[in-house]
């Protein structure tokens, strides 16, 4: 499959990136040679093979339910680029 | 130390006279922990004075890859966007490293989110091959490889999601292991792609990676993945009887690609094995060319989604200037992640968009089953799987950093043993002829670690 031009700037409009024309033009060469390497799993017959979910299988484990000690607000706070009265400050989020 | 010859704090000033010496060099460090390091150290030593039982590493310096979190240090997964994140937790690795005694000195350099296999990639600069400062030292753990390598400290972490830990190990002549999958606690590694990434030990020689992997290798309830076993100690196993353990070798590790001298060193070093009487024999991973691809579909579709907890709001970089909500997303992100990380989330991003999930993710899990059935045959009739780490030996700065699918290829011989979630260590099997350090990769059952441990420990002291 071939990743055109429009791709680049759909998917990257889906991951919250703002790209450059330069940078889409790069992307669009780029990610299209590395699908093209990508699809040689097609090669491959996989109709009944079960997928990977977990490379070593375990047991789900339950814990109780219990209150453990956890970060205290400031500290939960301390790196956030901007904060207001013990909150998060993000742009106005409804007009 | 304990008979007094020398004390921590003598250990660790003379370490940070090497840093002072090489590091302007290799830039192997983000992070300098002078003082902390030196303020440990005191307190350690008096405790020793006092005749205070100490730790399996007391007065030992370690260092930390800059992915693993550190109470009140900053950790920034060598990218911009973390430039300015200090956690206020310690990662489990961490904290059973300073139950041991052992003094922190300092975070390592990184291709920025571990996404990368020379180094080049930092926010912080590339790092340089401590054996020829023209070449990469191999990635993305390649300044923990740098800094052991040029005893710029005792020993260091890495991670290694597709050979992280092992490749820079083997192209800077140190050791490196990658223990199986839920082994170690990822508690507080920053997530690149959580079902292939785990924390490995990189040391100067096996008997100091076993010791080191004892200490890392445990239980934690804070991480959902994390194995049961029982911890173990690894030093204890590296001696003794080696010559019931079967060796396979296999075609596809030994093709194309391959330098002549590195296939040359690890040949050399299986013919050093059956001498000491272990058994080789050859064995088929069929589907080994295809790990690459499978790989880069599973670890981008992961990473796209992990990173997108970046969003400036927090924790880490973000614009000064007012922008409404989606525009602050944007550029925080956009400003935020280097080239190689943005590539990496677009294509994860596009793999597991509508239309083509099944097609790319759905597969390549598949893919991943088949992958892991080569690796469970070969085991029915051999102990341990021996291969290259890496086709070639350091590559020049700037060889394939133009060109991305072939800088992913650096990685053919490491990303197996993620994908399978056994455990594999590399190990120095001598030098080419430009002295470039030559790595031979060791890869066992799941839950193995001191079977591999014994023969890279009997390869290391007979060659």
């Amino acid at each position: 499959m071939a990743i055109t031009l429009k791709d680049v700037e759909y998917v990257a409009e889906l991951a919250n990136l703002e790209l450059s024309q330069k940078e889409k033009f790069k992307f669009q060469k780029e990610l299209d040679n590395i699908i093209k390497y990508i699809d040689q799993l097609n090669e491959l017959n996989t109709e009944n093979v079960p997928v990977t979910s977990h490379v070593i299988p375990l047991e789900n484990v339950f814990r109780e339910d219990r209150a453990l000690p956890s970060l205290s607000q400031d500290q939960a706070l301390a790196n956030a680029p901007q904060k207001k009265d013990g909150f998060f400050k993000v742009p106005k989020v409804i007009g | 130390m304990k008979r007094g010859e020398v004390c921590s704090e003598e250990i660790i000033s003379s370490v940070f006279d090497q840093i002072k010496k090489a590091n302007p060099n290799t830039n192997a460090y983000v992070t300098l922990l002078k003082e902390q390091a030196k303020e440990s150290a005191k307190r350690i030593d008096d405790r020793r004075s006092k005749g205070e039982n100490l730790g399996a590493l007391a007065g030992l310096p370690v260092a930390i890859k800059d992915n693993i979190c550190t109470r009140g240090v900053r950790t920034t997964c060598g990218s911009k966007i973390l430039s300015n994140f200090v956690p206020p937790y310690d990662a489990t690795v961490v904290r059973r490293l300073k139950e041991a005694d052992a003094v922190i000195i300092g975070k390592t350099n990184m291709d920025e989110f571990a996404m990368g296999s020379s180094n080049e990639t930092s926010f912080f600069g590339l790092v340089k091959n401590p054996f020829d400062s023209q070449r990469i030292p191999g990635g993305s753990s390649g300044g923990s490889a740098a800094a052991v390598a040029l005893h710029m400290a005792t020993m260091a972490l890495g991670s290694d999601t597709g050979g992280s830990v092992r490749q820079p190990a083997s192209l800077c002549g140190v050791v490196g292991m990658k223990p199986t999958y839920g082994r170690v606690s990822r508690f507080g590694l920053v997530a690149f792609a959580s079902s292939l990434d785990q924390i490995g030990p990189i040391t100067k020689d096996v008997k100091d990676c076993a010791l080191l992997s004892s200490l890392i290798c445990s239980h934690d309830p804070k991480d959902s993945t994390s194995l049961p076993e029982a911890e173990s100690n690894f030093t204890e196993s590296l001696e003794g009887d080696v010559k019931y353990i079967k060796v396979g070798i296999a075609d596809e590790y030994f093709g194309q690609g391959l330098d002549e001298e590195v296939k040359e060193a690890v040949m050399k070093g299986i013919t050093l094995l059956e001498k000491l009487g272990m058994k080789v024999e050859k064995i088929s991973l069929p589907h080994t060319d295809k790990a690459i691809a499978t790989y880069y579909v599973l670890a981008t579709a992961e990473a796209s989604s992990n990173l997108a907890r970046y969003d400036g709001v927090k924790y880490g970089f973000r614009p000064e200037e007012e922008l409404d909500l989606s525009q602050m997303y944007k550029k925080t992100r956009s400003e935020g992640f280097g080239a190689e990380v943005k590539r990496r989330i677009i294509l994860g991003t596009y793999v597991l968009s509508a239309g083509y999930y099944e097609a790319y993710y759905a597969k390549a899990q598949k893919v991943r089953t088949i992958i892991r059935e080569d690796f469970s045959k070969a085991f029915e009739k051999v102990d341990v799987i021996i291969t290259p780490t890496s086709p070639t030996t350091a590559f020049r700065i700037g060889e394939k950093i133009d060109d991305p699918l072939t800088m992913y290829l650096s990685d053919i011989y490491t990303t197996s043993a993620n994908l399978a979630g056994i455990p594999a260590i590399s190990v120095p099997c001598g030098k080419d002829s430009k002295g470039l350090p030559i790595g031979l990769q060791i890869m066992g059952k799941p839950l193995s670690e001191d079977l591999i441990f014994k023969v890279a420990y009997a390869l290391e002291q007979n060659l």
